[in-house]
């Protein structure tokens, strides 16, 4: 127990902050990119959508460290891209934090994308024809009716991808290293210091990254619980 | 009001080539499930863009393939009533209402007070359209439709997923509630009473075509040929080999007819409505028809017979004949009738 508090006392806190920072950034972006992506492939004809939802998915299904690799790939300053932010706008992606929001955004976007389509899909396509004759645009349909009518969905997606881009371990590491106050995450700093054999201050993030999970997920389920008790879902 | 359309769409099965302009304010179009009345409907709307045709309502163009003219649903100014109302389910009566109003504030708070008081929604505004009441739902989304004064309301098939009871009270309701709307109203459905009671002017639609058109009343007397006399009801059905200008054949029940009005050349069906048999007892006189029973069906308020004709030789289809309760009590009386007697003003001549 001595030890616990003698830890406690000397814990570096600075991985729970940059995990939340990134996770909520990272939830933030993949919030509305999925949801904008989700309407585009809702749109689209069939055979156009096979080919964007398997792009879209394809971070999803495949092993964090291959993202990583093609995220390098892009970003690196020896390779085009990488060297055009840098010298246009001096973004700097690898070894900085800019990278875990990168990468997390990556890996945790098809979470948000996907159940955003499934939740459109499932609205009765006579609510779009009907806020067409009623005269709304269909910029109004989508932000008034569609996205709201799709409210569970979006919600239940939003958490995913909170929860998939806090954990986030493979392509951040990769991108953005593992830099103690910079790049530092819970989840990289849990693998160093198991790496140490220092199985009680893993032990101490473990818990927090439970606590915060399960926080989140609480308060998720309470917020959309309550809004959608009245409506009716088909 | 005035409205004519000219609509041709390839479709998965068929085509749809509808075309029809009528100055009535009330317009009923009937059909089977599936034979293109709601993809009309949906081409006047906007919602379905025709391969080419026009559609014009009054003297305003809002689809012309030949100029390049489609106006988009939002410009049309169209009311589209929808089957299943397509409320929106996250909003409250007041903000459905509100929905497609574009002025400010003060007018649209003030317009939807009118309609919920007009549409008798008083206590409903704050509630979700899924606390509702079918027959509630329905006036809040005409309520809804008529809130922005369309020049044209569509309903598409409004009563089909209602149990019979709230069908009528809600058909009731909604006569009540267009009557004084000056715009053009066009309903369809596969109901023949339903557009029977409603519109003054009749479509009958088969596969994408328009095989009837006039007044409603006199499309129902005369339907002209077999599909229009099928969906307007009519069950019983037979070729003709015509004898002479007034005396045809009717091949399937097996007896001459004898008519006093002239039987066109075109002529090659006869119809007659299950209903309209006149059971008679002893002499055979002119066109009646000797049958046997085949089976009969006891319903709440009349009773169907499925007879054959007499003639073996006729390779008759069964004949419907319905007769309501209070003609019973006289087959209770007397009997199984001799012979079936078909009134001549009410034989279907058909093309």
């Amino acid at each position: 127990m001595e030890e616990i508090m003698e830890i406690l006392k000397e814990l570096d806190w600075s991985p729970l902050f940059i995990s939340l920072k990134t996770g909520v950034v990272a939830t933030v972006i993949s919030f509305f990119l999925g949801i904008f992506a989700a309407r585009k492939t809702v749109k689209a004809a069939p055979g156009k959508k096979a080919v964007i939802d398997g792009i879209l998915t394809l971070p999803m299904v495949l092993p964090p460290t291959v993202a990583g690799f093609f995220l390098l790939l892009l970003f690196s300053r020896r390779r085009p891209l990488g060297e055009f932010l840098f010298e246009e706008f001096g973004f700097k992606v690898v070894q900085t934090w800019l990278g875990c929001v990168i990468a997390a955004t990556v890996i945790a976007f098809p979470l948000m994308y996907r159940n955003a389509r499934a939740a459109m899909e499932q609205i009765d396509v006579n609510l779009v024809y009907a806020g067409r004759t009623l005269g709304m645009s269909d910029m109004k349909i989508f932000w008034k009716i569609v996205v709201p009518t799709a409210g569970p969905g979006i919600a239940s997606g939003t958490i995913l991808t909170f929860a998939r881009a806090l954990g986030e371990y493979g392509a951040t590491s990769m991108l953005a290293g593992n830099i103690p106050g910079k790049t530092g995450t819970i989840s990289q700093k849990i693998a160093m210091v198991i790496q140490d054999g220092d199985y009680l201050t893993a032990g101490i993030w473990v818990i927090i990254v439970m606590m915060i999970a399960f926080a989140v997920i609480f308060l998720m389920n309470l917020i959309s619980g309550k809004k959608m008790k009245n409506i009716g879902r088909w | 009001m005035a409205i004519s359309a000219e609509i041709h769409r390839k479709l998965n099965h068929f085509a749809l080539d509808v075309c029809f302009s009528s100055k009535s304010r009330r317009i009923g179009i009937l059909g089977a499930s599936g034979c293109g009345k709601s993809m009309t409907l949906k081409s006047i709307a906007g919602i379905e863009v025709p391969d080419s045709g026009n559609i014009v309502v009054e003297g305003r163009i809002l689809f012309d393939s030949d100029s390049r003219i489609n106006l988009k649903p939002q410009k049309r100014n169209i009311g589209y009533l929808f089957q299943n109302y397509a409320l929106f389910p996250t909003m409250t009566v007041a903000k459905n209402i509100a929905a497609g109003l574009k002025g400010n504030r003060k007018e649209n708070e003030q317009r939807v007070r009118e309609m919920v008081r007009k549409f008798r929604l008083d206590g409903l505004e704050d509630q979700l359209p899924a606390q509702l009441s079918g027959g509630q739902q329905q006036r809040v989304a005409l309520a809804r439709i008529m809130a922005y004064e369309p020049d044209v309301i569509l309903l598409d098939e409004p009563f089909s997923a209602l149990d019979m009871f709230l069908k009528d009270q809600l058909q009731r309701e909604m006569v009540q509630m267009l009557e004084d709307y000056r715009g053009t109203v066009i309903m369809v459905s596969h109901d023949r009473d339903e557009v029977y009671r409603f519109s003054d002017e009749l479509l009958i639609m088969e596969q994408g075509k328009i095989v009837a058109a006039g007044p409603t009343k006199e499309i129902f007397r005369r339907p002209g040929n077999k599909a229009a006399a099928r969906l307007t009801g009519c069950k019983n059905f037979s070729r003709i080999k015509r004898r002479d200008s007034h005396t045809l054949e009717a091949l399937d029940w097996g007896i001459l007819l004898n008519l006093k009005r002239e039987i066109g050349e075109d002529i090659s069906y006869v119809g007659y409505r299950a209903h309209d048999f006149r059971p008679v007892w002893g002499e055979r006189g002119e066109n009646m028809i000797r049958f046997d029973l085949e089976s009969s069906a006891v319903l709440p308020f009349e009773r169907n017979y499925y007879i054959k004709p007499e003639d073996d030789t006729a390779a008759g289809e069964v004949i419907c004949w319905f007769v309501q309760r209070e003609k019973l009590e006289m087959m209770e009386k007397c009997g199984q009738p001799d012979f079936l007697a078909f009134d001549e003003d009410k034989i279907l001549l058909l093309r």
